[in-house]
């Protein structure tokens, strides 16, 4: 009886251990020989300025940037503090700086850049570091909490179809990684305290809500006011970024905008307009 | 509500970034660009002369009016169209914001220390709202244009095709390409729209939208070539009408 229960334990332990097993055997395979050095710029809560590191990594096939702070991490530096969930482009917790450029680590192909010089990973610039690469980003939060809420229309039936839902969707495409926020020169550099400016990202939000079929608010007023949509000056750097592909100038900010001219500012739209415009 | 003004205080000065990239060669062949444009723009504008030959008509110069009293060139009753609507256009913006503002030169690329108010100036906060009227306007003049491709078609009464018609009529349809892109034209259509199925004409309209959301994106390509089209095709013309080149008859 006990000569075989030692072969069904060897089993389950091969069976329990298999994924870890297979993944090893994978990296195995995908090593290229090759090791790259990755400057990782480090710090405790609030330095700005932080200290850059230098990290050997040995470089795997199809390897993300993520995938080699990971490894620095398990191989040198097991307090490196990164934030990251899903691997996947999807939860948008490890929204960083890649060689300046405000990219989702998990997203950011090593094969894309010139390994023979460093690869340098920055956290994002515009919001307070909390360590390492990890940012407070809970001013978003707060931001978010003042837009005016969905309220939804009593005055037709709750039917609608896919062409009226198009403009909606493509802006809950959104995974808030805030990307766009650290981009945005106004909000980049305009030091600790942050202007009377919602950001991209609410902008996109509130566009989302606006252009939706069963919404009984406008929030045109709110974002010329308090959202301060005049301060962007529609210059693209939110949308270069965006890994969700949301045409975040051309798609939400612009005609947020051109709905602020139609209810506020053109006087000849003015003559047409009806059931009274909202309030600035 | 009054919109804070914001002061790049934290700025540390223009250039600074941790980019690898070349990233000042886009602002830069931006900033290149429009100046030749500009410089030969008014040059060509100011002559008053070399505007016509045969049948083609410079776009500098169309529609040509000119009082027998005004001592400049006729060009200048119309080119304030076109400028106005290129300087309020949305892309244009984004270019020479970032090109000759500075403001930022490219994405996180700081930015030289500056009060920062955005569009919402005494100046610029009226660009979007003018746009949309150099837009009507610019309908006009490209309506125009078109009647002026199609008589390059009539060589003295006869139909005939020369280098200067295609030249003509591929600079009508660039223009026209960067009209249909335009974001006022846009929400003019279809995108101040809420619900498509609950407006009146609704599925035309969303068909506009969809049709005019094509152009948007190519708009800023477009923006380039018909800029460049419409100097080279006064370029042409002017060459020909100063013997300096012969136009070929293709038909
Ligand atoms: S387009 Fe506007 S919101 Fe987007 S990054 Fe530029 S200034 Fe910021
Ligand atoms: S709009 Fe794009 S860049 Fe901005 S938070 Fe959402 S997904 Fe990220
Ligand atoms: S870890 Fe989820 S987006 Fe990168
Ligand atoms: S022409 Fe460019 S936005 Fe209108």
């Amino acid at each position: 009886m006990s000569t075989q229960a030692a072969p069904e334990d060897a089993t389950s332990a091969t069976t329990r251990y298999e994924g870890s097993v297979r993944d090893e055997a994978l990296r195995a395979q995908a090593r290229t020989g090759r090791t790259f050095t990755l400057r990782i710029n480090r710090g405790e809560h609030g330095d700005s300025a932080g200290r850059w590191e230098s990290y050997d990594v040995e470089l795997a096939a199809g390897m993300v940037v993520l995938d080699a702070v990971l490894f620095v991490q398990a191989k040198h530096a097991p307090d490196l503090a990164v934030r990251w969930n899903c691997k996947a482009a999807k939860c948008g917790s490890c929204a960083a700086e890649v060689n300046g450029r405000p990219r989702l680590l998990c997203k950011t192909r090593l094969e894309d850049f010139n390994l023979a010089e460093p690869v340098l990973v920055q956290p994002m610039q515009t919001f307070v570091r909390i360590k390492d690469l990890v940012t407070d980003v809970s001013w978003n939060y707060r931001v978010n909490e003042k837009i005016i809420p969905f309220r939804a229309r009593t005055d037709r039936p709750w039917k609608f179809y896919q062409r009226d839902v198009e403009k909606a969707q493509e802006m809950r495409q959104c995974i808030e990684c805030f990307l766009c926020q650290d981009v945005c020169h106004v909000l980049r550099y305009s030091g600790e305290e942050k202007p009377a400016f919602f950001g991209p990202r609410f902008f996109v939000r509130a566009a989302g809500l606006d252009f939706h079929p069963m919404d009984a608010e406008d929030r045109v007023g709110q974002l010329r006011g308090e959202g301060g949509i005049g301060l962007c000056n529609i210059t693209k750097c939110c949308t270069e970024v965006c890994p969700a592909n949301i045409h975040i100038t051309d798609d939400a900010i612009i005609p947020e905008k051109e709905r602020a001219v139609d209810a506020f500012d053109d006087p000849f739209r003015g003559i047409f307009r009806r059931n009274g415009a909202p309030k600035p | 509500m009054k919109t804070t003004l914001v002061a790049h205080v934290g700025a540390p000065g223009f250039g600074r970034t941790e980019r690898r990239d070349v990233w000042w060669l886009e602002p830069l062949w931006a900033a290149v660009g429009l100046a030749i444009f500009v410089a030969y723009s008014t040059w060509a504008a100011l002559v008053g002369n070399n505007f016509a030959f045969g049948p083609y008509q410079s776009p500098f110069y169309s529609p040509y009016f000119k009082p027998p009293w005004w001592p400049l060139s006729a060009s200048i009753f119309v080119l304030w169209i076109p400028l106005g609507f290129r300087l309020s256009c949305y892309y244009y913006r984004k270019a020479y914001y970032r090109a000759y503002f500075l403001s930022p030169p490219a994405c996180a690329v700081s930015e030289p220390k500056h009060e920062y108010t955005g569009e919402t100036g005494v100046l610029l906060r009226w660009l979007p709202v003018v746009h949309r009227w150099f837009l009507y306007l610019s309908i006009l003049i490209l309506i125009w244009l078109w009647v002026d491709a199609i008589r390059a078609f009539d060589f003295d009464g006869s139909f005939g095709i020369g280098v200067g018609t295609l030249v003509m009529l591929l600079n009508v349809v660039l223009l026209t390409a960067f009209t249909l892109g335009c974001h006022a034209l846009r929400s003019l259509v279809g995108g101040n729209v809420r619900c498509f199925s609950c407006a009146p004409l609704g599925n035309a309209r969303y068909g506009a939208w969809r049709f005019v959301t094509r152009f948007t994106g190519m708009h800023p390509w477009m923006a380039w070539f018909s800029l460049y089209s419409v100097a080279l095709c006064d370029l042409y013309i002017r060459l020909c009408a100063m013997g300096a080149i012969t136009d070929l008859r293709i038909v």
